[in-house]
């Protein structure tokens, strides 16, 4: 089903037939300050392509998709169209040439109707610069029909479900005739299933004609959709690769050494079960119920990881735990204790460590040092305090511990922790959340925007944590994690637990369950494995079938 | 109404005709009903029950519908105050118990609920009022044209907001705008012995003080709320400086503007009631009317108002529709400003031949509130206007037919209801989603 194919959809008669379009980035250099975030970048766009740019998170591909796209004006060097050379002096003069994009995070105003949206910076109008919206929802439908998009012109933008935003973005480049069509990290909200529709859509986006630079850091997607690759590494293009390159190829070329993606992991050994959470329910100011009569628990030595697609109350979910939710109703009982009404120091007292998922605001004071930043959670305890005065020599000496122990890449850990990059943050966060003895780990997002060689670190720690015994919660939105360090996988969609399934369980049941289809419901479901040690031997085995994206 | 603020309050088609699907869709998952409007008002329905009611006047309250001048005459209105007063109350307190029955079912009140008690509560309390007067009885075709009077700068200074507000600047200096073009007005029309040309120079003034808040607050990113309360005080300190050193030392030379004639259309003006608030007019009333309509068909129905929308409510996503978001945003700034200058106007060119000091006397103030109770929406915020005039003037009408209540308190009758108004009695209101914050590129 991955293997590149014709689309079924109706050729492209005479009238429609686009004027294919050369695409050509020249030497881009783009500064910011000090920072070098695009070093002379050479990248050519055939007609009709899908090419696709690899990169860590931070390695330059959004800064130089947004050069593209004229919202960044570039330090040096030039873009080419059709081997004439051309400068943007914003989107307008983008679109105008035939660039469209759709950005990572949807650019499209909530409150007004998908047509508002569409019809926004390219007006159809009628006389006196009155709307004229009917001709914008024909040409809606009509792009619609022909890839099969379902979208109503009439729906406002914030009712609608992330895929069908995304395709709302995608009308919206359409309309405007671009014939380059970027899409920056597209699938990162999107659940599996979503993500082979939108490479479906991409594949019949090519056979009309339009070329597409794909962003992304998934290996799996990059290599079942891509024509040419070009792998981007900390601003600078270290080579192209051809989509029948393995992916430990891709990997290290990405990353810059060699890499192992498969994570040494001995099956778990579960304890007695210490952590429960009963009938949780969250209701937000809206009076939405965010979290929904959630009930499971943790063993000791086991990692149950929270899957779903971004949004579904997993956010919710983790900060009740710690207590930060006010309107959690339900019981969390951790040794027997409850932990629902307590304060956030009582609980994190009670020993639970919690890493959060925006590690810049709710994990580290950016403006503090390494070394306040890696007791913020003991700052009035000893050795760090007496009385009222606290030892900046133990903090110190503290600090220096941990950046060994946590591999932190850092000259002093007198800097700024807002000067660290987002892997090096992250250790921070980690080495003191398990700095003391805990009784419970929660981490949330563990290695969002982190880069794979941190990766890689971050998960062996975690890793060590269950095998000390402690019971650990992840919350992951990337399923790639969840399948690689769960011991059991429960599923989160729109507040309710859809289920509750052992490491192994395949990744189209997950895909199905993300979108609410509990594996009771749906018949041709892979049987879920019950017996626990097969499901852990499973684990690795299903891991590497995700890299290579040849898992059906 | 309760869910789609910001789609525009009148006509079925356009952008409106989606409100059916999305309405239902909002009513039953995100809205939380609240007690607050059923507690609301049950409250307001037992004070209703107790002074207007049980101890109502028993007198007989007299309102008058026609004046000499219309063309056909209508008999006075006859109201026997204590039972108008009962009868009303209990139709509230109804209205209320209906409210409560909603939210034991957990159902939002439907918005014509709180609009309903709204308009019986003031009908109540006007009868209790007069009912209870020395002299019980008022013109009540004098009374409404007094309010739309008394509303024309708080329109004009709500349009000015709405306008800066859906570009997503914060305009706090509506107060220093009305002030501004007050002072200039009045200055302009005297020196020049043309009130046509002082109407023009306020709107220059206006822009002029909403240009300074442009400035600041898109261009050096300084907190909006702040440069606007610096400008009201700026505004306030330069004209008064002014009067009291320039106009009040040759007030014939600068103070003694001509005012702006009546415009009286024939026939249509002697229309009982409604004739003499829609064509007995000065030029600035009559572009009141104009205004309104041209801002929210403007801002619904146009290309114009598209761009607008999106730039208060995403700029970055009107960035990347090659929108220029900051232009937009200063220029929308820059047009409230003439348009709360015209407000400005009203004072010195209409409604007194003089300008003196903080003759504004916080109507800014107010046409933020009407702003916000009218829900960013031009037309809202019209109406929202008319019913803070409305207060203003019951207030001195009442206050010189000599009511039981004591004048200080009808004083604080305006602002009384700008604090219910505002706390949210028509349901909460959604402002645009990027006002208040500076858009910077990147």
């Amino acid at each position: 089903m991955l293997q590149p194919h014709i689309p079924s959809g109706q050729p492209t008669d005479a009238s429609r037939l686009v004027r294919v379009l050369k695409l050509e980035l020249r030497g881009i250099t783009k500064r910011f300050g000090s920072l070098l975030a695009n070093d002379h970048i050479d990248v050519v766009v055939e007609p009709g392509q899908i090419h696709c740019l690899l990169g860590e998170n931070g390695a330059g591909k959004s800064t130089l998709m947004n050069v593209l796209y004229g919202l960044y004006e570039p330090t040096e060097g030039e873009i080419l169209i059709d081997d004439k050379p051309v400068s943007f002096r914003g989107p307008g003069d983008a679109m105008a040439a035939g660039i469209g994009m759709v950005h990572q995070h949807f650019m499209l105003v909530p409150v007004f109707t998908v047509a508002e949206n569409v019809a926004l910076g390219a007006e159809s109008t009628k006389a006196g610069g009155f709307l004229n919206l009917d001709d914008t929802r024909k040409k809606i439908r009509e792009i619609s029909d022909r890839y099969g998009f379902d979208v109503d012109p009439d729906a406002l933008v914030e009712d609608l479900p992330v895929g069908v935003q995304q395709r709302v973005e995608i009308i919206k480049a359409l309309v405007r005739d671009a014939k380059v069509l970027i899409l920056d990290e597209p699938t990162a909200v999107l659940t599996p299933q979503d993500t082979d529709e939108l490479l479906d859509i991409m594949r019949q986006l090519k056979s009309a004609g339009t070329s597409i630079v794909f962003i992304s850091h998934k290996l799996r997607e990059v290599k079942a959709i891509s024509d040419t690759i070009t792998v981007i590494r900390r601003g600078k293009v270290v080579g192209t690769a051809s989509p029948t390159a393995s992916t430990s190829e891709l990997a290290s070329m990405m990353v810059g050494r060699a890499v192992s993606l498969k994570l040494e992991k001995a099956p778990a050994k579960p304890q007695e079960k210490t952590f429960q959470v009963k009938d949780l329910t969250i209701i937000a100011p809206s009076g939405q119920h965010v979290v929904d009569g959630v009930s499971f628990d943790i063993a000791r030595g086991e990692i149950l990881a929270i899957a779903g697609v971004q949004g579904n109350g997993q956010t919710e979910l983790s900060e009740a735990i710690l207590g930060l939710q006010e309107r959690a109703h339900g019981s969390i009982l951790l040794d027997g204790e409850e932990l629902v009404g307590r304060s956030v120091k009582g609980i994190l007292n009670a020993g639970v460590g919690f890493v959060p998922e925006d590690r810049s605001v709710d994990g580290l004071i950016g403006t503090f040092s390494i070394a306040e930043n890696l007791i913020l959670d003991r700052y009035d305890q000893p050795p760090f305090a007496k009385g009222i005065s606290m030892s900046p020599a133990k903090v110190l000496e503290n600090a220096k511990t941990r950046i060994d122990e946590f591999d932190v890449r850092t000259p002093s850990g007198m800097l700024a922790a807002g000067t660290l990059s987002g892997g090096n943050q992250q250790k921070v966060v980690m080495a003191r959340e398990l700095s003391r003895p805990l009784r419970l780990f929660i981490a949330s997002q563990p290695t969002r925007g982190v880069d794979v060689g941190s990766i890689e670190f971050l998960h062996k720690r975690i890793l060590a944590e269950r095998d000390r015994g402690t019971p650990v919660m992840i919350v992951s939105t990337e399923l790639d994690e969840v399948i690689e360090l769960a011991d059991r996988i429960a599923v989160l969609y729109k507040g309710r637990l859809v289920g509750i399934v052992p490491a192994g369980t395949g990744r189209d049941v997950l895909g199905l369950m993300m979108a609410g289809i509990s594996p009771e419901e749906h018949a041709q479901a892979d049987k879920p494995l019950t017996n626990t040690s097969h499901a852990n031997q499973a684990g690795p085995t299903s891991s590497s079938s995700a890299e290579g994206g040849d898992h059906d | 109404m309760s869910t789609t603020a910001t789609s525009p309050l009148p006509g079925p088609g356009g952008p409106g005709s989606r409100q059916s699907g999305s309405d239902d869709a909002l009513a039953t998952s995100a809205k939380p009903v609240t007690w607050k409007t059923p507690v609301l008002l049950s409250v307001l329905g037992l004070i209703a029950f107790v002074f207007f009611g049980l101890m109502g006047p028993q007198q007989t309250a007299s309102f008058g519908i026609s004046t000499s001048g219309d063309f056909f005459q209508l008999p006075a209105l006859q109201v026997q105050a204590f039972l108008a007063g009962l009868v009303l109350s209990v139709i509230m307190l109804g209205l209320a118990g209906y409210a409560i029955y909603l939210k034991t079912k957990d159902r939002a009140a439907p918005s014509w609920l709180p609009i309903l008690f709204i308009v019986l509560f003031v009908a109540a309390f006007l009868i209790w009022v007069v009912g209870g007067a020395r002299t019980p009885s008022i013109s009540l075709a004098g009374l409404i044209a007094g309010s739309v009077t008394l509303a024309v700068p708080l329109v004009f200074g709500s349009l000015s907001g709405v306008l800066c507000e859906r570009v997503g600047v914060v305009n706090i200096a509506i107060e220093g705008q009305l002030l501004g073009g007050a002072f200039t007005a009045a200055m302009v029309a005297t020196m020049t012995g043309n009130p046509f040309i002082g109407l023009v120079a306020a709107a220059v003034a206006g822009a002029v003080v909403s240009m300074v808040l442009a400035v600041f607050s898109i261009k050096y990113l300084v907190n909006q709320i702040i440069v606007g309360v610096v400008l009201n005080v700026l505004v306030s300190g330069v004209t008064g400086f002014l009067f009291s050193t320039v106009m009040q030392a040759n007030k014939a030379q600068f103070n003694t503007p001509d005012r702006l004639p009546i415009i009286d259309i024939p026939v249509l003006s002697s229309i009982p009631i409604i004739g003499p608030i829609l064509f007995r007019q000065s030029l600035v009333g009559y572009l009141m009317y104009v205004a309104v309509i041209v801002v929210w068909v403007g801002l619904f129905k146009t290309r114009w108002g598209l761009r607008v929308r999106a730039v208060g409510e995403h700029p970055q996503a009107a960035d990347t529709m090659g929108i220029k978001v900051n232009a937009t945003r200063f220029w929308n700034v820059t047009l409230g400003g003439a348009i709360a200058g015209i407000g400005g106007s009203f004072f010195t060119l209409v409604a007194i031949d003089s300008f003196t000091k903080e003759i504004s006397g916080g109507r800014g103030f107010i046409a933020l509130a009407a702003l916000i109770f009218g829900r960013w929406n031009p037309i809202g915020a019209f109406f929202a206007a008319l019913l803070f005039g409305f207060a203003d003037n019951l207030q001195s009408i009442v206050t010189i037919i000599g009511t039981p209540v004591p004048s200080q308190f009808m004083s604080m009758l305006p602002y009384l209801v700008t604090v219910l108004a505002v706390a949210g009695l028509v349901g909460r209101s959604r402002p645009p989603a990027a006002s208040g914050i500076p858009y910077v590129k990147g």
